[in-house]
């Protein structure tokens, strides 16, 4: 095998695909790269049984071949060299990298070892990247980080035709956007269960390659997502089993009072307050006529109270969160207004929604769904 | 004016506590050597002890170290009342109590040299209370600190007391075997043996650069300390839990999956309602292991928010045995025991969103409820019939805040 590539297309390509090699592979042979080369055409992998990433790059290819080398040390080496074009030439068990005057020797890992990647299902449908990228951030936030509740560690895709809908939860807040994309076919309805790290992770490092091709493959053996765009893939398992049964039933259908809160100044002050709130203890949010008020700590410790400018709508409120999952919400928003609807009883999830002004209406794209902690006394 | 009072320690500790509460009720079985347990035993009477019968040593031993012993299963709930009424006597005694187990505790009589005298007195009636009102055997130590109360106890047993004047602390020390200091077992005495230390004194003298390289630096400072009686801890009155466990010997042999999860399934279901009673919530849970082989393991996990559900409880000690299981069918399993730590009180608790259509806890407080009412084994999981643990041993109670 031989071959030459730019230095900074070998330096990117290398490195996003040796971004997920695992640290301590299971097996020797997962912490290699694989590197493919025939007819112009130079491809690099990466497998874990779980996640698969794929660059393919035209470049000069001199012959032809396949070589596994080590994931790391490749990534290590293309980011160092000089911007020089790099010639990689294999010859028996060994690799050599030129780049001008350095030159590297690697040795090589048994390639007819490593597993078969998955193929990359047939697309479903696109989408544009940062478009997808911003969505799958947003409900990526609500998402369970604890891997002894799997089902909750994903982000749920549910596609019919034109609308996608993606949601998250760790059972304490729940995270729902719909989109639209373009589909393959109009008809077409699935359910997909992606881990939500691996999600981010491709949608965000592919944002800026435009259109995205999303691709689930459910149908034969193993169920698989692919994300494509510019030349690279990667393919994901699907976590298997029930996510939570008729979320939507979750969010409450009656709304007693809503605020309007500027964004910025809220979440500043949500951070300011926190400070006195102990682990478990919550930010306590009052909103009446005209303002909100956020409190937290208690008489026998620190207290903190600051008063901001709100628009309420129905009967004075009072309630309490974990700092951390309304400022998780509030941050996910990204627009100026936060639109808070409350039920009567304070012990019923808020749902948070942006809104452009302190008049608009919210357009139900993305909803946060936050469970308050109950105030004591 | 205060006056000091010097000697106001006291540990006061059953003497072989299940075994003297069968004597107690049976006197057939007084001035004979009894054995509660049928395995391992659970406790020996003095006569069975003076043939080597030990606690916890496997039941075919004791068996040959003492064939005439009356080997009597064990009835937890007598020594549960029997411990409750020993420790109301404690608590008429001074209310500065901390109990250590379900039959030791350390009794700060301090405060009441004006109405009761100086404590000697005090710990001789105690032992009098205590026979009478309960029909028990206990031995006392007074002192001026914890750690030399703990040890004048055990020096006096059985059925004695003891006092280690002020003045004369270091000669009491020094003279005794070094397995009297805590923290001193076979494996660290064997160590110290080797080198010829045989006594407290001896550690005293050795200083604590030649111990720690002997035992490592913790445990050498710790000695030292000991030896140089040197232990300010004050009594603590209703000190509460650090963590709620249960754990379950199980004979060797291989066992299915089915059957371990059946253990945990009882663990779980039995700390939950512990913690539950004790209006507490946990955040991490762990799973402890015994092998064939001897070596332990445990395996621990902290979850998102704390938790009193024996639903997520159970969930997270299933997923820690999934990852053991390689571990276990390696080296064999002979005792699993489960706990939650890092507790927390259950008032600001974060409620998860309502993802059942029935109210989260209310299938806990009704199981909760109805065990209260009609015994532990009122209600069990289907999953459990006819794999019922043997009895919970009995404990302190969980304090509620």
């Amino acid at each position: 095998m031989k071959f030459r590539l730019d230095r900074d297309v070998l330096a990117d390509a290398v490195a996003w695909t040796a971004r997920t090699l695992p640290n301590r592979p299971t097996v020797p042979v997962l912490a290699g790269l694989r590197i493919d080369a025939s007819d112009g055409q130079v491809s690099f992998s990466s497998f874990d049984y779980e996640v698969s990433g794929r660059v393919s790059l035209d470049a000069d290819v001199a012959d032809g071949g396949t070589v596994l080398v080590s994931g790391r040390l490749l990534a290590d080496i293309a980011k160092s060299l000089p911007n020089k074009p790099v010639d990689l030439h294999s010859d028996g068990s060994k690799v050599t990298i030129t780049c001008g005057s350095a030159r590297f020797t690697l040795l090589t890992l048994p390639v007819e070892e490593y597993p078969e990647l998955p193929e990359l299902p047939a697309a479903s449908g696109t989408i544009e990247g940062t478009a997808f990228a911003e969505a799958v951030a947003q409900v990526a936030v609500a998402a369970g980080k604890d891997d002894m509740l799997p089902t909750l560690t994903g982000i749920r895709i549910e596609i019919e035709g034109e609308k996608v809908t993606l949601a998250a939860t760790d059972r304490y807040r729940m995270a729902v956007r719909e989109l639209t994309w373009q589909p393959g076919r109009p008809d077409l309805s699935a359910i997909a269960l992606v881990p939500a790290r691996t999600l981010v992770d491709a949608a965000k490092t592919l944002a800026s390659s435009g259109q995205v091709t999303v691709a689930l493959g459910g149908d034969s053996g193993d169920s698989l997502i692919g994300v494509a765009a510019g030349g690279r893939h990667t393919t994901s398992r699907l976590i298997d089993g029930e996510w939570v049964p008729n979320y939507r039933r979750i969010f409450p259908t009656e709304t007693a009072t809503v605020a309007r809160v500027e964004i910025s100044t809220l979440i500043e002050s949500v951070k300011r307050v926190a400070l006195v709130a102990e682990r478990n203890t919550p930010v306590r949010l009052s909103f009446d006529e005209g303002q909100v008020v956020l409190e937290a700590g208690s008489g026998e410790d620190a207290q903190a109270s600051e008063a901001l400018q709100a628009e309420v709508d129905g009967p004075a409120i009072a309630t309490g969160f974990n700092p951390t999952y309304l400022l998780d919400g509030l941050q996910a928003l990204g627009t100026t207004f936060a639109h808070l609807s409350f039920t009567e009883t304070p012990m019923k999830p808020v749902v948070i929604q942006g809104v452009d002004s302190a008049e608009s209406e919210p357009d139900g794209g993305y909803r946060y769904l936050a469970m308050p902690i109950r105030l004591s006394g | 004016m205060f006056v000091t009072i010097e000697l106001a320690m006291l540990h006061a500790d059953l003497d072989a506590f299940y075994a003297s509460v069968e004597q107690r009720d049976d006197a057939r079985l007084r001035g004979r050597p009894v054995i509660v347990g049928g395995g391992v035993v659970l406790a020996a009477s003095y006569e069975a002890k003076a043939y080597g019968v030990r606690t916890a040593m496997g039941g075919a031993r004791a068996r040959r170290l003492c064939p005439q012993a009356v080997v009597v299963p064990p009835r937890m709930s007598a020594y549960t009342e029997a411990s409750a009424a020993v420790f109301d006597v404690f608590r008429d005694t001074t209310p500065v109590v901390e109990g250590l187990s379900i039959d030791e505790a350390f009794l700060d009589v301090g405060g009441l040299w004006r109405i009761r005298g100086p404590a000697p007195g005090i710990a001789a009636q105690l032992r009098r209370d205590v026979r009478e009102g309960v029909g028990l055997a206990i031995s006392v130590g007074v002192a001026r600190t914890k750690f030399l109360a703990k040890v004048a106890s055990a020096v006096a047993k059985p059925d004695g007391l003891l006092v280690v004047p002020s003045d004369g602390e270091l000669a009491f020390l020094h003279p005794l075997p070094v397995e009297r200091l805590w923290g001193v077992g076979e494996v660290t005495a064997a160590a110290l043996r080797r080198r010829g230390i045989q006594t407290v004194g001896d550690i005293a003298q050795l200083g604590p650069s030649t111990l720690t390289s002997i035992l490592g630096k913790a445990a050498g400072r710790h000695l030292y300390a000991l030896a140089l009686n040197r232990d300010p801890r004050p009594v603590e009155v209703g000190r509460r839990r650090r963590s709620i466990g249960a754990q379950c010997a199980l004979g060797r042999g291989p066992r299915s999956s089915e059957d371990l999860d059946a253990v945990v399934v009882s663990l779980v279901e039995r700390i939950g309602r512990r913690l539950r009673r004790a209006r507490r919530v946990s955040r991490t849970v762990v799973l402890r292991m015994r092998f064939g082989d001897y070596t332990r393991a445990t395996r621990s996990h902290t979850l998102t928010e704390a938790t009193a559900r024996t639903e997520d409880l159970l969930d997270t000690v299933r997923g820690l045995l999934a990852a053991a299981m390689p571990l276990i069918r390696a080296r064999g399993v002979t005792l699993i025991g489960v706990a939650l730590t890092n507790l927390g009180g259950d008032g600001a608790v974060q409620p998860a969103l309502p993802f059942d259509e029935r109210p989260s806890g209310t299938l806990d407080a009704s199981i909760d409820d109805v065990r209260d009412r009609f015994g532990s084994a009122a209600v069990t999981r289907a999953a459990l019939l006819g794999r019922e643990l043997g009895p919970a041993v009995p404990l302190l109670p969980d304090r509620p805040r």
